[in-house]
């Protein structure tokens, strides 16, 4: 039977439109021309440590490399945060102006000065403006290409974990172990990512009292939902 | 000449008064029974004539003032002097006679002596602005006999009223004079009445009722107090209309209604052995009836009644939906189903029957409409032994229609049970999903020449029309149109045949072409179809694109049916199969032996479909084939020969196929096109809304959809996460329980 609503696939809006509302100190007005050419060297000289000659990128391998000489795990959200900050469009390489951004708006040239930076740049991200807009920017970081929306189960398990993991470790728990086993959906949709944290910041868990079936929840936690309860009960 | 004067003579106040005094007296003593006539004509001109001058002369012997002082002093003194003793020294019934009496003799002199002060009236209390004279004497008989008396004679009322109750004879009259003095003392007010009787009477009728249905709700059963209640409330309307006052009517029913059939209504209408529910279920028509008129007038006395009612039939509607559960799980399939088309007639019976309930014992009134219809919403959308009532309701309706189904039945038993069937319909949810198998098996019937009788074919399209709307029925009609459209096709395409010899595929080709919207959807398969079925196909392509050009064919080879001459060693027998059967048998025109493998690759079937034909063919009644092993079932080692020995004592046998299960096809189509339904839905609503909030969207997704079927509120969710998906809604900023509209 045809559908009476045909609309042709609707083409999606640039997807990597990162808000980001941390700005430069110093108002970007200025062009490049002002900056010291020195001080660019030195970022651009960082930069070539890591980058890959040839394709004149930080590829996965350079990120490997960096991360060991910034002493953290390359799942550690902090490269996440790092990779925000310089509004990073494709997951595992950083271009030269993603480099140049993060490394200007941290104040820092070098690697031992980028790893001092690190915390801090957590504590910044975590406040709660930034946070949702970390957040958002971590499901569209994780897409692979264009014309995709959503992301498969384990990627999600595996994203919400070092996103959330820390501040909401219960409530990532439960999910997680909730869309290992049900079966009604094999991928998650942005709407659905942001619901969770929605949840995670509205929802008293695990009682979840004030939830309800009757608002505009995303199906999946409803489900969630239910299954928790038939679990308490 | 003589000239004369007529001098009226002054009459002295003293004077004047002593000879009013006379009159008054004779008046009196005419009151009191004593021997007395009556007053002549000039007596009274007298008396008139004498107050008419004392008021007309000059001062200071107008004496009008003091006239009308001692007209009133005249009724003080007559009651003080003999009717107040006259009635203190009285009681019960007989002070209540004195007093009628005193009443009487009091207005008759209130009459009489306004009369003789009559020029009183005319002038001097108009220019005073007092009170007329009738007004003076009632108001004096009030002040000083109504103000004594009037709560011992209303306690004395009220003991004959329960008297009475009791079943003792009383004076209705005495009564009746009595409360009118209530009512006339008020002087066009009925505050006297109201206050001084009628408030103590409805207090004490509360109570007399409240002892009574104490005790009766403990001793009687649920029809017998009804009929006490309904008695008692005849015997106070009576009561009125003999002597209280017609203003009491209404408070006094409710009081007696309050105490009689509000307070216990629980009590009575729970009544274990005798309430409403034995009532229902012992078919007490007489009885629930006057449950009805008792409680009809009671505001929102009926609810407690029609929630019984709606329980009851809801009770009886489950059990019959159980029983056929049962029979079901316990039989086997073909009986099932028989018992699934019996239920259907009992669910019509108990709709016929406490129909009846409806508008005849509960009046047509709303709240029972609604109470069954509630009660029918519950169990006809319950499913049984897995097929849902949608379900049983179209293979209902299918036995009806096709041959063989009822041809017991007049045309006139036929009408109504499809009138009925299609009222039944009405309280099924899932219409959508009774049109589609209505749809699968109209096409059957229609396909198969399985129809009985047109006319009752197009009746119920009709009714269903009325009932669910155009779109409801415009596919089925369109199929039965079709069926039309193919017959002069076909006749079409017999003259083409006639035109063009060469084009002749030299078998009897008759082809149904179907207009795609209209019929169920069906699956179709590349079969390899026999060299003689593929010239027929090609020469109808042929032919039917002489006639238009811009149109698909797509050949259903599941549909048709094939006369084959099977040239059998005994006598040759002709068999009516399927168009996959008889491909199956053309086979065996070319080789004796075939292995189940040989078959499906000549074939191209799937296995499911392969092995339910040679089923048919080998291990059913009608053995055309000899399987070998020659097993119950087919399998896929299994090999086929022409049984050149078959025969039967017919010339022509039909070899039926089962039909496949339809209905999680059925359910299928119905899932999806409700998904797209419930899309449209969406966005149509949020087109025309621009935002709105998620409750109200979905309350009003559901209320549009609610005609074809009732939506699961996940499936609701679900599609509008789809649609933010796809870019047509996005959740408010600010709001996330609110949804916009994407242009």
């Amino acid at each position: 039977m045809p559908r009476t609503a045909s609309k042709t696939t609707k083409k999606r809006s640039k997807p990597y439109t990162v808000t980001s509302s941390d700005t430069d100190p110093v108002p970007s007005a200025s062009s490049k021309t002002k900056k010291s050419s020195k001080e660019n060297d030195e970022k651009y000289k960082l930069f070539n440590k890591y980058a890959n000659t040839s394709s004149g990128v930080i590829d996965p391998e350079g990120i490997e490399k960096l991360c060991s000489k910034l002493k953290v795990s390359h799942t550690d959200i902090k490269i996440l945060m790092l990779a925000w900050k310089m509004k990073s469009e494709r997951q595992g390489y950083f271009t030269k102006a993603e480099w140049r951004r993060a490394l200007k708006a941290l104040k820092v040239d070098t690697t031992k000065k980028l790893k001092k930076a690190l915390p801090e740049l957590e504590e910044q991200v975590r406040k709660p403006l930034n946070f949702a807009d970390f957040y958002a920017y971590a499901f569209r970081y994780c897409l692979t290409d264009e014309r995709q929306n959503c992301i498969d189960i384990e990627t999600i398990c595996q994203l919400l974990d070092m996103v959330l993991g820390s501040t909401f470790r219960d409530q990532v728990d439960h999910f997680v172990d909730y869309l290992k086993i049900q079966n009604d959906y094999k991928v998650i949709t942005m709407d659905q990512w942001m619901g969770f944290y929605r949840f995670c910041n509205e929802i008293s868990f695990p009682d979840m009292t004030n939830y309800s079936l009757e608002l505009a929840w995303p199906l999946i936690l409803d489900n969630f939902f239910e299954w928790m309860r038939e679990k308490q009960a | 000449s003589l000239s004369f004067k007529m001098e009226r003579k002054t009459i002295d106040l003293d004077q004047g008064w002593d000879y009013m005094q006379t009159g008054i007296t004779k008046l009196k003593r005419i009151l009191e029974g004593l021997p007395e006539p009556q007053f002549d004509s000039e007596q009274y001109m007298m008396l008139y004539t004498t107050i008419y001058n004392m008021c007309t002369q000059k001062p200071p012997h107008d004496y009008s003032q003091q006239l009308y002082d001692k007209y009133r002093e005249a009724f003080e003194e007559y009651i003080h002097s003999t009717v107040l003793p006259a009635l203190r020294e009285k009681h019960d019934e007989y002070m209540l006679r004195e007093l009628v009496k005193r009443w009487s003799n009091h207005k008759v002199m209130v009459r009489w002596l306004s009369r003789f002060f009559y020029y009183l009236d005319r002038y001097f209390i108009a220019r005073r602005s007092l009170p007329p004279l009738n007004e003076v004497g009632l108001t004096c008989f009030r002040d000083l006999v109504y103000n004594e008396l009037h709560s011992k004679v209303k306690d004395a009322v009220i003991a004959l009223v329960d008297k009475e109750r009791e079943g003792e004879q009383i004076d209705r009259a005495l009564l009746k004079n009595v409360l009118d003095i209530y009512v006339e003392i008020g002087m066009g007010q009925m505050e006297r009445y109201e206050e001084d009787f009628e408030s103590f009477m409805l207090l004490d009728s509360a109570s007399y009722y409240s002892r009574k249905a104490s005790s009766w709700i403990q001793e009687d059963s649920c029809p017998d107090y009804m009929l006490k209640s309904e008695e008692c409330l005849k015997k106070e309307r009576e009561r009125v209309a003999h002597y209280l006052h017609s203003s009491s009517e209404p408070k006094l029913v409710e009081k007696v209604q309050h105490e009689l059939l509000v307070v216990y209504a629980n009590q009575l209408l729970e009544k274990e052995h005798s309430g409403c529910r034995a009532l229902l279920r012992d078919d007490k028509v007489d009885d629930l009836s006057r449950m009805y008129r008792l409680y009809h007038k009671i505001v929102k006395g009926l609810e407690p009644v029609a929630n019984i009612f709606k329980q009851h039939v809801t009770a009886e509607g489950n059990a019959l939906v159980q029983q056929a559960e049962d029979t079901a799980t316990n039989h086997a399939a073909n009986t099932a189903s028989v018992q699934e088309q019996v239920l259907i007639r009992k669910v019509i019976e108990l709709h016929d029957k406490y129909m009846v309930y409806v508008v005849e014992c509960f009046q047509n009134h709303t709240l029972f409409h609604k109470a069954l219809k509630e009660a029918f919403e519950i169990f006809c959308n319950k499913t049984v032994a897995g097929s849902s009532s949608a379900e049983l309701l179209a293979t209902f309706c299918d036995n009806i229609l096709k041959k063989g189904g009822s041809e017991k039945l007049s045309d006139e038993a036929i009408e109504d049970t499809l009138e009925k069937v299609v009222k039944l319909l009405a309280y099924i949810s899932d219409k959508d999903l009774f049109a589609e198998f209505y749809r699968k098996k109209l096409a059957r019937r229609l396909l198969f020449d399985r129809s009985a009788n047109d006319d009752h074919e197009r009746s119920i399209l009709t009714k269903l029309k009325q009932q669910c709307g155009g779109q409801f029925t415009s596919k089925m009609e369109g199929m039965v149109t079709d069926l039309t459209l193919a017959r002069e096709n076909q006749n079409s395409f017999e003259e083409y045949l006639g035109n063009n010899p060469a084009a002749n595929p030299g078998i009897d080709l008759t082809v149904t072409v179907l207009t795609t919207g209209f019929w169920p959807s069906y699956k179709s398969f590349d079969i390899n179809l026999p060299a003689e079925m593929v010239k027929c196909v090609e020469v109808f392509k042929g032919f039917y694109e002489t006639k238009t050009k811009h149109r698909k064919l797509t050949w259903i080879y599941s549909l048709g049916t094939c006369h084959l001459n099977g040239k059998f060693d005994t006598k040759p027998i002709e068999l009516v199969v399927s168009t996959y059967q008889a491909a199956v048998l053309l086979l065996f025109n070319t080789t004796d032996k075939l292995s189940y493998t040989d078959i499906l690759t000549q074939l191209n079937l799937s296995h499911e479909d392969l092995v339910r034909l040679l089923h048919s063919l080998s291990c059913a009644r009608y053995k055309i084939l000899l399987k070998e092993p020659s097993t119950k079932t087919v399998s896929q080692s299994d090999s086929f020969e022409f049984n050149s020995k078959f025969t039967d004592r017919m010339r022509r046998i039909k070899i039926p196929l089962p039909p496949v299960d339809e209905r999680k096809k059925v359910v299928e189509d119905v899932d999806k096109d409700r998904r797209y339904a419930i899309d449209a839905a969406i966005v149509r609503i949020m087109k025309s809304r621009k935002v709105l909030g998620h409750q109200q969207l979905v309350s009003e997704c559901v209320e549009q959809l609610s005609r074809m079927f009732k939506p699961d509120i996940k499936a609701i969710k679900k599609r509008m996460e789809d649609l933010i998906t796809r870019d047509y809604l996005e959740r408010d900023k600010e709001n996330p329980n609110m949804f916009r509209y994407l242009a």
